[in-house]
């Protein structure tokens, strides 16, 4: 299963490496979303800094959605469907593996984000830094859970439509978590409880798309 | 292996329905080892699903069936796809890979060695393209990747869906002489095609289809 995970997510991030899609599509719509949560606050200072939290998990969401549509796009084609699915690949290790490339695009796009919270929407730099191993695990379960619901809205004729509908439930504790942290972070608070609502929310997708995904494949 | 006395395909009144449309209407079928079968038909005359059935693609909804010793109802079709080669008309390969980067994948992912890449490579005459991206392939060069694919997984059964559409003359010639070599090494072929093959070195079973049965073979 994790010979399988390294190899379809070194794949997914080979084949990202190569089309570029993050770099010149994913990050500019995510700093332009950013931009435009701040002109939409107005001048105040105050103001963008007590909103940050939510916006920066807003605009993530966003990005993530257009990722892990194209996480899936990768491998919707109908050829390369039928000739990946001869290879018989563990259905688990491609979940974890999808999953795996999925949080490193997240990372990067997430940090850049961040980056963007503090110069953009004046974030205290201090505050995002503490809030970094938050962020980390709160898009670490986005991508587990983002791949999982990928995978069931994948090959339907409104992919794109039906993901957001569908994976908003699943979405709604990781982003509610993460952005209390996150405001934690900034001014202070009990971190740990919503820490432990994201980390039992990734162990959970990590286990149902263990589960699942040759399920949703198959079907 | 499978033993020689014993049919790589045997099929009793198979039938497969999709999303209510009947693919197959109770197809029987046997197919020896070190065999070449030439499928012919209309569109729509079911070519395409039975070598989907035979690859493990699609599940059987009622009758019988056994694939490389695999049961078609019962049997682990994860384990069959991995027995059997299949070549759709579509693409089938990873776009913003190059030739060698998809190739190292699949053989990552069957566990067989990367250094018999370049002698697959070579076989299929695409040296020269090793490292190019294969959405810059021609779609004869593509085909000719697909026939490296199969080449390292050395499968037991090869399932060629339309493989002479966009092959030229020589082309057509090559890819005649591979599939003598790979039926002279005991491996069974199916080849689907709208009409019989015309080259003179080979001398297929042909299998006659309409309205997803069979019609009838000759040899």
């Amino acid at each position: 299963m994790i010979r399988t995970a390294l190899l379809v997510a070194g794949k997914d991030l080979r084949i990202e490496l190569r089309s570029r899609v993050l770099l010149w599509q994913v990050v500019p719509f995510g700093v332009m979303a950013l931009l435009l949560c701040g002109l939409a606050l107005g001048p105040s200072h105050a103001g963008h800094s007590s909103a940050a939290p939510g916006l920066y998990y807003l605009v993530t969401l966003l990005v993530a959605l257009l990722m892990i549509n194209r996480s899936q796009a990768v491998e919707r084609s109908p050829g390369t469907r039928s000739s990946i699915a001869t290879l018989g690949l563990d259905p688990a290790g491609v979940f974890l593996g999808k999953s795996l490339a999925l949080a490193v695009e997240l990372l990067v796009t997430g940090l850049v984000l961040l980056g963007g919270t503090v110069l953009i929407l004046h974030t205290a730099l201090h505050g995002a830094l503490v809030a970094l191993p938050s962020v980390v695990v709160t898009l670490c379960a986005l991508a587990c859970a983002g791949t999982l619901y990928g995978a069931l809205t994948a090959g339907g004729e409104a992919a794109a439509t039906l993901l957001p509908v569908l994976a908003l439930p699943a979405f709604a504790p990781l982003l509610i978590g993460g952005e209390r942290s996150f405001n934690d972070a900034l001014y202070g608070g009990a971190l740990l409880g919503w820490w432990i609502i994201v980390v039992v929310a990734l162990v959970a997708y990590v286990a149902m798309g263990i589960l699942l995904y040759g399920v949703l494949e198959e079907t | 292996m499978t033993n020689d006395a014993s049919p790589v395909v045997a099929l009793h009144d198979a039938v497969v329905i999709s999303r209510g449309f009947p693919l197959l209407s109770g197809v029987n079928l046997k197919l020896l080892p070190a065999s070449l079968s030439v499928v012919t038909g209309a569109n729509g005359a079911g070519k395409t699903s039975l070598l989907r059935l035979l690859a493990g693609l699609d599940a059987l909804t009622s009758g019988a069936g056994t694939v490389v010793g695999i049961d078609l109802a019962s049997g682990d079709r994860r384990q069959l796809r991995r027995r059997v080669g299949w070549l759709g008309h579509e693409g089938s390969f990873y776009d913003d890979l190059s030739v060698r980067e998809n190739l190292v994948f699949a053989a990552r992912a069957l566990e067989r060695p990367v250094d018999e890449i370049v002698g697959a490579v070579a076989r299929v005459g695409l040296e020269s393209r090793i490292d190019t991206t294969t959405k810059q392939l021609s779609a004869g060069q593509r085909r000719r990747l697909g026939l490296a694919w199969l080449l390292l997984r050395r499968p037991e059964l090869w399932l060629l869906d339309e493989p002479y559409a966009s092959l030229d003359d020589e082309g057509r010639t090559f890819f005649d002489a591979l599939l003598g070599d790979v039926v002279a090494s005991g491996a069974t072929v199916v080849v689907s095609a709208h009409d019989p093959l015309r080259s003179g070195a080979l001398t297929p079973r042909t299998i006659v289809m309409v309205g997803g049965r069979i019609l009838g073979a000759a040899s």
